[in-house]
């Protein structure tokens, strides 16, 4: 979870949270995700905070993991991040609703102006938003609502914040993701595709496209923390 | 067999008053204008005969006579002061462009259509001169060179001013309906002399009885972005331009295209008034209160010139901010706050600021405390920074706001769901809420229309579809679907084209709106903003505590508080951005003047790129490979038909080039001629491969398809002109012809492109009216009204994207090319014709009168010329041609001879030489081959001194006349150097023909006649090109 400055992908902090042992039952499974070998997820997990540590010289917050939230590692639903201020969602399963608290505080404690979703009827799942740099696109899918895509243009009004239809079960940044500033992945499916079609409509500013086989590889994250720094491509 | 006899023609003029003439004449006319505007109208028109004693208002109300009941007779009128871009004039109007010229077309018009019951021979009358229009235009011209004392602008009046006095009004009209087409028939210039003499003592006149008439007027009050209120006295048929051009004197501001005032409607409806329209039409009962705005918000505003133009842009932001137009994040609220403080109160000074209650400024539309103290601590970061650069810094930020410059019409959608339609520079934008939920680029819009209180927009196919689709919108009523309309055609027109497109034709049953932008583009106003050349003026930065009460409707006193004089008033001081800043170049001379280039951007770039590109463009582009930077580069100094006087915006498809008033131009034109073109021209040989790959590429995407959707779909509309073409000409012909019409008549001949456009719009308007059988016709009223963006893309934005156009054309029928540029000679047309062989011949004509030739006009030209015929062959230099051959044409002179250096011309002589070779391998146009045949004559006296004297362009045209197997192109440029005028006269004849054709016989009679036409001016140059197709015949 980086926490971009200004342009895309400058950041100074990143936050995660641990593998909790549940993560590994039935919860893990029922968010799409294929039952998965706990003590690679964890070694995984260790490495990548490494990585964020060390190669890209981030100041790394890690939250504890807790048994009760078996998705909490997936910080990237809980909230959007952009210049100052961080929007906190609304996930659309109400199960994983706790798991904003505990990154509230840690947003908080950063410093960053944090909005909250007051609207009842808002679900904002905060892997469906993209931001490219210049703008937002969040996807409309089986988590985000309208109403949650509102949310993230009142919050962020110096941005154009378009919405794109996401069919499937994925979250828009499970089909794409940026690759650069000014570039979009995007995986091969049909949903990814039709995605990045929207979107190349919607925008007033021109993407390069790179097309990748597997959806999953383009959930990745841009990040530039340093000035000069050589952009990483983190695949999570 | 093809042949091509271009003859280039120049003459020198001695009159050096001819220049100044033309320059006096304008602020003079300006004043006349207002002279007569305030004359009574009703007085004249109940008095009979004192014909000199016309008065432009009332032809202003005779035209909306004409068109609201077309019944009542009108008086006679006498436009002496009618002076100006004649040619111009007379075509618009005959083409019933009524709302196009907003004052001298209406005249015209008038003197074919004002007589109602105009028999039906008339009527056809009417047509031929509409045809004839070209050749007239032709005419005319010639007869200015022949009379250098006449400056032009008094023409137009000639012909009727002549049987004013001695005729009858009654009669007089049909008379002179006749007599108008004799004339322009005739066009001879021994008579036109004799008519001059008459005018100028009628106008004499007629001045004189002016000052007896009385005059009603209206008060006007204007709201200024200030918050101060500007009112003035207008005359009651006022036109909202004269309105407009009095604010804009106000305020001391000269890039004022941007800019538009506003009148409210209704409460929730605000209209922007027509400047072409009088005031009172579009104001109905409505009190004459307007404020002054923002209406095209320049997507990249440190390309303005002048910073007087950004003050008022960041007023309006201001504004926008304030009221919640514009939304902005908290930070950026506080950011763009600490920016207007330091513009108006300067440096944070703790004492003096400490103290300052914020909360008096608006910031945003809620304001808390923590902004302002979020405010005031960005403030005192902001240390040493100008008015000027806190503006500009203010507009950096602004400019990238989501919202910024985008119009928001509230709507339904086919399904009832409230949302909201965006225009904005590159589109149109459909919100639901804040959620922009689609987008529209302008090159996916084929047609815009009205209905009703319906807005449609038909769109290109997507990718994968077939079928053009139209979406329709429901506006709450009828008005505001017409203003819409107004707004997307007015954007369109404003942000996409070069040169705004011709109203449509008034026909006789027409329904709809013809309206059309009548204003100048963005393309032009940059171009003229080049030209602005006076000291940055000096004017006081108020504080906007003022315009946030002012929002509160609360009066307030001018001279209240500017806290801070900011302007020391020294020029200098103001091109001192910050460097990251301006991105243009800032070059300061001497005297301190400021020459800032702000080249043309925004419409290159998107042809070339076939992608929308956003208003932070120049960010984008930083980071492209240093190719396309050069070669946007190269674009964007693409030469533009140019409008002729900074203050006169009407002229502006005439004219082609501007005059620089001083010497100070060559500092930017040098550097815009090393960077952009030298740099460029040398560069692309080298890298021919790549450019072509880049080039290309986007050719088969975006706006290059849809012109040449647009191009094929105008071959599909059949239009009479047209027709008559193709019926003599081969099929190939066909894409020539049409070339020539769009493309090398568009500046100034409005027929040709009219004739195109105008009966596709017919038709189809036609066909909605038919189904609203209840609309009405007159203009205000119609229910109806559409637009082809796209009409307009082939024929006028491929004006300045010569390169893409080219390619266009190319490919489908590489025939096209042969005509397609001014100044591109042509080659061989091998598709369809047998033997075809072209020949150019050039003919320079040069009255030599005490001044020297530029000689480095001369050899770029030829140069280009050659150079053309040398790359030919390979289609990747022709990018380069073009636009070199542009430089001959539509760059000032003095750029040419002072600032291209040797290399330059060295350049395009080897080019020369690899034109004697006599082959052409051609690597995707197929297979015939042709022989090329340069010969120049020139005359000695050409090469005199070199580049000192720079001459400074007055007026340039290009006129274009065909007939079965020839095309003349002309193009006449004015310039003056020092104090000696010069005219320029470039005939370009191509002779196509099949082997029938003499072509020797056929350059010996071109020279003759461009020798008997201008008997006064000398040939210098004779540029024979000749092509002959050898597969077949195998001749020459």
């Amino acid at each position: 979870m980086g926490t971009p400055g200004e342009g895309l992908g400058r950041c100074s902090h990143a936050l995660i949270r641990g593998v909790p042992e549940s993560l590994a039952s039935g919860e893990g499974a029922g968010a799409g995700l294929p039952a998965l070998d706990l003590a690679k997820a964890q070694r995984e997990h260790g490495v990548l905070g490494g990585k964020l540590r060390q190669r890209l010289g981030l100041q790394l917050l890690e939250l504890p993991p807790e048994e009760s939230l078996p998705l909490g590692p997936l910080l990237g639903d809980t909230a959007v991040i952009q210049g100052d201020t961080a929007l906190i969602t609304r996930p659309w399963s109400p199960a994983r609703r706790p798991e904003v608290d505990g990154v509230r505080k840690a947003l908080q404690d950063l410093g960053l102006r944090i909005v909250e979703i007051g609207d009842e009827n808002a679900t904002l799942d905060g892997t469906d938003v993209l931001f490219t740099g210049r703008e937002f696109f969040v996807g409309l899918s089986k988590w985000t609502n309208h109403r949650g895509a509102e949310i993230v243009a009142d919050t962020f009004r110096d941005f154009a914040v378009s919405t794109v239809p996401v069919s499937g079960p994925s979250h828009l940044r499970g089909l794409c993701g940026m690759g650069g500033p000014r570039t979009v992945v995007a995986g091969s499916s049909d949903a990814a595709q039709k995605a990045v079609r929207a979107m190349a409509v919607l925008t007033d500013h021109p993407y390069a496209s790179l097309t990748l086989p597997d959806d999953a590889a383009a959930d990745c994250l841009f990040l530039r923390p340093g000035l000069p720094g050589v952009p990483p491509f983190l695949l999570h | 067999m093809t042949t091509e006899v271009g003859s280039v023609s120049e003459v020198k003029k001695d009159s050096s008053q001819l220049g100044t003439d033309a320059t006096k004449e304008k602020p003079k006319e300006v004043a006349e204008n207002q002279q007569n505007q305030s004359s009574d109208p009703e007085e004249e028109k109940g008095s009979q005969p004192p014909p000199a004693a016309e008065s432009q208002s009332s032809l202003r109300r005779q035209k909306r006579e004409k068109e609201t009941s077309e019944s009542r007779g009108i008086s006679r009128f006498i436009p002496p002061w009618l002076k100006k871009q004649k040619s111009y004039t007379l075509v618009v109007a005959k083409d019933g462009g009524d709302k196009k010229e907003p004052t001298q077309a209406v005249v015209e018009e008038q003197v074919l259509d004002k007589e109602e019951p105009l028999p039906e021979e008339q009527r056809q009358a009417k047509g031929d001169a509409e045809e004839m229009a070209q050749k007239k235009q032709e005419i005319k011209v010639e007869v200015k060179e022949e009379k250098p004392s006449v400056s032009k602008e008094e023409k137009p009046s000639v012909s009727k001013v002549e049987m004013q006095p001695t005729e009858l009004v009654s009669k007089e009209r049909e008379e002179k309906v006749k007599e108008t087409q004799e004339d322009k028939l005739e066009g001879g210039a021994a008579k036109r002399e004799t008519k001059e003499v008459q005018t100028n003592e009628l106008k004499a006149e007629k001045a004189s009885q002016k000052v007896t008439k009385k005059t009603k007027t209206v008060q006007c009050k204007v709201t200024l972005l200030d918050g101060t209120e500007y009112s003035c006295d207008l005359e009651k048929h006022a036109k909202g331009q004269v309105l407009f051009d009095k604010v804009c004197e106000h305020l001391n501001l000269l890039e004022k295209d941007y800019f538009g005032l506003l009148f409210q409607e209704s409460p929730e409806q605000k209209n922007w008034l027509d400047p072409a329209k009088e005031i009172k039409r579009q104001l109905r009962n409505l009190p004459w209160l307007f404020t002054f705005n923002v209406k095209f918000y320049p997507p990249d505003p440190s390309q303005l010139t002048e910073d007087i133009t950004r003050y008022f842009l960041c007023l309006q932001l201001r504004q926008d901010i304030a009221s919640g137009r514009l939304p902005c994040s908290f930070v950026t609220h506080a950011l763009l706050g600490s920016y207007t403080l330091q513009a108006e109160l300067g440096d944070y000074d703790p004492e003096e600021h400490g103290s300052i209650d914020l909360s008096e400024f608006q910031f945003a539309p809620t304001q808390t405390k923590e902004l302002e103290e979020k405010v005031a601590e960005l403030h005192k970061t902001h240390r040493g920074l100008s008015p000027a650069q806190a503006d500009s810094q203010f507009l950096e930020n602004a400019k990238r706001l989501s919202m910024y410059g985008v119009d928001l019409h509230h709507a339904k959608d086919s399904e009832g769901v409230d949302i909201k339609l965006g225009v904005c520079a590159n589109g149109l934008l459909i919100y639901k809420d804040r959620l922009r939920i689609n987008r529209f680029a302008w090159p996916k819009i084929l047609k815009i229309s009205y209905k009703r209180s319906n807005f449609y927009i038909k769109v290109r196919p997507a990718e994968l579809e077939q079928f053009e689709s139209t979406i329709g919108f429901k506006l709450p009523n009828h008005r505001a679907a017409k203003r819409l309309w107004k707004v997307c055609v007015e954007h369109h027109t404003f942000y996409r084209l070069v040169s705004p497109e011709q109203p449509p034709k008034a026909k006789f049953l027409t329904l709809g709106s013809k309206f059309r932008y009548s204003g100048r583009t963005q393309a032009q106003t940059r171009q003229a903003s080049t030209l602005i050349d006076r000291p940055a003026p000096h004017f006081e930065r108020t504080s906007s505590k003022r315009v946030s009460r002012s929002l509160d409707g609360a009066p307030i006193g001018v001279m209240d508080q500017s806290l801070m004089k900011d302007f020391p008033g020294a020029a200098g001081e103001i091109s001192a951005y910050g460097p990251g800043l301006v991105s243009i170049a800032v070059v300061q001379d001497g005297d301190g003047r400021r020459e800032v280039r702000s080249p043309t951007k925004a419409p290159h770039l998107q042809l070339i790129e076939g992608k929308e590109l956003d208003k932070a463009q120049e960010d984008i582009l930083k980071h492209q490979a240093s190719i396309s930077e050069l070669k946007r580069n190269f674009m964007e100094s693409t030469p533009e038909p140019r409008p002729n006087e900074w203050e006169k915006r009407r002229i502006t498809p005439l004219s082609l080039q501007t005059q620089g008033r001083k010497g100070d131009h060559l500092f930017k034109d040098i550097l815009s001629v090393k960077e952009k073109y030298l740099m460029p021209t040398i560069w692309t040989v080298e890298e021919k491969a790549q450019e072509t790959d880049k080039t290309r590429a986007p050719e088969s995407e975006g706006p290059c398809t849809g012109a040449r959707d647009a191009v094929k779909s105008s071959h599909e509309t059949l239009n009479i002109v047209e027709e008559k073409k193709r019926a003599e000409v081969g099929k190939d012909e066909r894409v020539i012809t049409e070339e020539m019409n769009g493309k090398e008549i568009s500046p100034g001949s409005g027929p040709g492109e009219i004739r195109k456009v105008e009966p596709v719009t017919q038709k189809d308007s036609t066909s909605l009216s038919s189904e609203s059988s209840s609309s009405s016709s007159e203009s205000e009223e119609e229910d109806v009204g559409e637009y082809r963006p796209h009409h307009r893309v082939t024929e006028g934005t491929i004006r300045e994207e010569q390169e893409y156009e080219e390619e266009v054309e190319e490919e489908p029928r590489p025939a096209a090319k042969v005509v397609e540029r001014e100044e591109a000679v042509p080659e061989a047309s091998p598709v369809t014709q047998a033997g075809a062989s072209v020949i150019t011949v050039e003919t320079v004509i040069q009255e030599n009168v005490g001044a020297q030739k530029i000689p480095g006009e001369k050899s770029v030209h030829e140069g280009a010329l050659k150079q053309d015929m040398g790359e030919e062959a390979e289609e990747e230099p022709q990018k380069v041609n073009g636009e070199v051959s542009h430089v001959d044409i539509d760059v000032l002179p003095q750029i040419i001879c002072c600032s291209e250096p040797p290399v330059v011309k060295t350049e395009m002589v080897t080019i020369s030489d690899a034109s004697q070779r006599t082959e052409i391998s051609t690597k995707e146009v197929p297979i015939v081959q042709t022989e090329t045949k340069t010969i120049t004559y020139e005359s000695p006296q050409i090469d005199g001194g070199a580049g000192g004297d720079s001459g400074t362009l007055l007026t340039a045209q290009t006129i274009t006349s065909e007939s079965v197997s020839t095309t003349t192109t002309t193009h006449i440029t004015k310039t003056v150097k020092g104090g000696i005028s010069e005219t320029r006269i470039e005939k370009r004849i191509v002779i196509t023909g099949d082997g029938d054709i003499d072509h020797d016989q056929a350059l010996a009679q071109a020279i003759r006649e461009a020798r008997e036409q201008h008997p006064d001016m000398s040939v210098t140059r004779v540029v024979v090109h000749k092509e002959t197709e050898l597969a077949e015949e195998g001749e020459d």
